[in-house]
């Protein structure tokens, strides 16, 4: 038992560093920096670079374009990609309906909507919550009815982040009520925006931001080849799909990447104020969130190595998410302290490039520290609240 | 003892509660908090005929002569209604000082207008370097003349952009964290060399960030005695961070009671979602944690009505608990509202939002309960 890297992972290692010490534009990088939004075309030169690097299927094996890395080698790119502070990854598209059309989809499909994905030319997004299907998920009404060689959509998708910029959807629909169990009869559907009777109205969370978006199936005709897999069994699928999902927002390098940005913030004098590090509450609390946090680097090391490439990582993989949106939230909750009264002024609008100077309110991201902090409350609800990763930990894991 | 109200102070509950379940709708505090004073000042005015700007000051100077008790309701309400009008900025941050220090002339230039909703006030206690600690300041005010020149940066200074009465402490004496040398000085809002960056805040409300270049005060905006002004300033301070108690109290109860409701009505795996024993517990916790709450907020008011020696660490107590516990029923409330908890529309994340600004104002958790270690 060792966790050291082999020859070839640190060689491996030092070739994903180079690379990311040049793939992010500067005005992007700066934007990470300064914590400015990015925009979509920022996400997608990202991507592209990737593409380029032959590097957006990451996760995907290499008879659908992607790199067949091991565990270890996906580890070791997401923590490079995390100390780089690059952009994330859109995962609706690379890390959700990638996998799920190249697992259950027919050639057709594999050819038509993998290459664009893998080079983000199409952007994604997810339509499965919806106003009474949050948390039970299966109580989702939105219908797709058979009318000969097409799908006759009618319903309401919530929560779709990022529907703003997307040119597709995935969909969970009810094909069928007459099932024994609720999970049936529901299927996989794609669907092109653009389709006459799709419309979308923005949620605006808590953050005063536009990022999720209520989207409306008003009897929009869905050809039935953008049926992925068999009808009715949409449920396994996407069930399958979540365990992605859950694995994607563990976000340990992420997280420790902000954690030691915080340490660096501390050691500085803000204003003249004495350093925050000299506060050893403060510092006690940061260490703290360090340990648990490397408890979970080594949970998440322990999914990873058990987990073939290509499957679907299994139940436990939910502590991922639970405990890894505990973290994010606790680092969160460290900078809206840190900030202090500068945690109280709300002036996103001094998060933009060209910003005057002497209109700056608070240090840096100081001002950003509470937006933040609001925004990933969504963190222990999204993709399957963690109240239900513990139902499922307990029934899956323990046997409860 | 008695927990009980008298007839007066029950009166001034139903009161409130009447204006907010009548006048004062979410829909409209979102419209009021979105405008560019960051409140109404026609609710502001209706605070004024109601008589509420006037109760924790003497009779003598039109004041209705109420006590930390008084405030405590009146602030435990707002806190219900979320209230954005600037109460505590004009009443118990710039009133406070002038109630303490300010002479006559003072009282019948400042405080009579504030009290008739005629000005806006701000008491400008935080710079941008002082972090929690009322002693550091370096703003200086030079003797000149007859009167004095201010220089200096004040940073969130709350209703900082309404005022037009901007209390100043300043350094007259002494070093940067010194108490002695500390000097209050009333000064126009409008006043050559000062400057606003007014801003709203993350809880709706609104402050400023100051500068002061130069400004000449003659020397009857001096407030009390010249390098005395630190007593009054944290004898003030102590009653704010009671009143910000006070509110966060009637928001831990609100969010604890519409949780509850929330439960019982959102159904999901076809029952509803508060017949789930993990969410009862933790709804319990909710509950737990606001009567503690309220129970901290009772002996800290009651120990700074009556001057006793616990008063400090009572407030300090009290505003620990609000901090940790606090929080915590934010964030349960936001997580069992799920989605909707952190969506713009429903007013469970301005309640969030606001015990969050609290729990960042007039010393942290953290910050007080070394108070009370020491």
């Amino acid at each position: 038992m060792h966790v050291t890297y082999t020859d070839e992972e640190l060689a491996f290692r030092d070739e994903v560093r180079a690379f990311f010490g040049t793939a992010v534009p500067e005005d992007i990088q700066e934007k990470q920096r300064l914590g400015i939004p990015l925009a979509r075309e920022d996400y997608v030169q990202f991507q592209k670079a990737l593409f380029n690097q032959g590097w957006a299927g990451y996760n995907w094996p290499v008879e659908y374009g992607g790199t067949g890395w091991s565990s270890v080698q996906k580890h070791i790119f997401q923590s490079e990609m995390a100390d780089a502070n690059t952009p994330y990854i859109i995962p609706f598209g690379l890390g959700m309906v990638g996998p799920i059309i190249y697992t259950f989809g027919n050639d057709e499909q594999k050819a038509r909507f993998l290459p664009d994905i893998l080079e983000s030319n199409v952007w994604w997004c997810q339509g499965y919550s919806e106003p009474g299907a949050g948390s039970d998920l299966a109580s989702l009404k939105t219908r797709a009815d058979r009318d000969g060689d097409h799908f006759i959509v009618n319903g309401t998708k919530f929560w779709t982040t990022l529907g703003q910029y997307a040119d597709w959807i995935f969909c969970l629909v009810r094909t069928s009520t007459d099932v024994a169990r609720r999970q049936e009869g529901i299927s996989f559907l794609l669907i092109d925006m653009q389709t006459p009777g799709v419309s979308l109205k923005p949620i605006i969370t808590i953050d005063g931001t536009h990022e999720v978006n209520e989207v409306h199936f008003e009897d929009v005709r869905v050809p039935v080849e953008n049926l992925v897999g068999e009808e009715g069994k949409g449920w396994t699928y996407g069930k399958v799909l979540l365990q992605h999902e859950r694995t994607g927002t563990a976000g340990v390098a992420r997280t420790q990447y902000r954690l030691s940005q915080l340490r660096e913030q501390t050691a500085r004098s803000v204003r003249g104020a004495t350093p925050l590090n000299k506060d050893h509450n403060f510092m006690r609390k940061i260490a703290a969130v360090e340990v648990e946090l490397k408890a979970l680097e080594y949970t998440e090391l322990r999914t990873l190595a058990a987990v073939v490439s290509g499957n679907a990582p299994g139940p436990e993989s939910s502590i991922l998410k639970l405990k890894g949106t505990e973290l994010q939230q606790a680092t969160d909750e460290l900078y809206v302290e840190a900030a202090g009264y500068y945690a109280l002024p709300y002036v996103p609008e001094q998060f933009t490039l060209d910003y005057p100077d002497d209109d700056r309110v608070g240090e840096g991201a100081e001002t950003d520290a509470s937006l933040r902090y609001f925004n990933f409350r969504k963190a222990s609800i999204y993709g399957g609240s963690n109240e239900i990763q513990k139902n499922i930990i307990a029934k899956h894991v323990l046997g409860l | 003892m008695d927990f009980s109200l008298n007839e007066i102070q029950t009166m001034l509950v139903d009161s409130v509660e009447k204006f907010i379940a009548r006048d004062y709708s979410f829909e409209l505090r979102q419209e009021y908090a979105a405008s560019e004073t960051g409140y109404s000042t026609e609710v502001w005015q209706t605070f004024c005929e109601l008589g509420w700007t006037a109760i924790p000051f003497a009779d003598r100077d039109g004041g209705l002569d109420g006590g930390p008790i008084e405030t405590m309701i009146l602030m435990q309400q707002f806190g219900r209604g979320l209230v954005v009008e600037p109460y505590l900025a004009n009443i118990v941050l710039a009133g406070g000082i002038l109630r303490r220090v300010g002479n006559d002339a003072q009282k019948t230039k400042w405080l009579k207008p504030l009290i008739d909703g005629d000005l806006q006030a701000a008491l400008a206690f935080v710079e941008p370097q002082s972090r929690y600690d009322l002693n550091n300041i370096e703003t200086m005010a030079t003797a000149d003349d007859d009167g004095w020149i201010i220089n200096g940066r004040k940073g969130v200074v709350l209703n900082g952009g309404n005022a037009g009465l901007l209390i100043i402490p300043a350094r007259t004496a002494g070093g940067t964290t010194s108490e002695d040398g500390i000097s209050l000085f009333a000064v126009d809002g409008n006043a050559d060399g000062v400057s606003q960056r007014a801003y709203p805040t993350i809880d709706g409300h609104q402050a400023a960030e100051i500068r002061l270049d130069n400004v000449r005060v003659d020397a009857t905006a001096l407030l009390g005695d010249a390098g005395r002004g630190f007593e009054p300033l944290a004898s003030v301070i102590d009653e704010a961070t009671l009143a910000i108690c006070a509110e966060a109290v009637g928001i831990m109860q609100v969010l604890t009671d519409k949780t509850v409701e929330f439960a019982k009505n959102r159904v999901q795996f076809g029952v509803p979602i508060g017949t789930f024993q993990a969410l009862q517990h933790r709804m319990v916790d909710m509950l737990t944690a606001s009567e503690q709450s309220y129970s901290l907020l009772l002996w800290a008011t009651m120990a700074n009505s009556d001057h006793t020696e616990e008063a400090k660490r009572a407030i300090s107590a009290i505003k620990y608990q609000v901090g940790t516990a606090g929080t915590k029923v934010g964030q349960e409330a936001v997580q069992l509202h799920g989605g909707m908890g952190v969506s713009w529309e429903l007013d469970i994340g301005h309640y969030f939002k606001r015990l969050t600004a609290i729990s960042q104002m007039l010393g942290n958790a953290d910050w007080h309960l070394d108070k009370l270690a020491d």
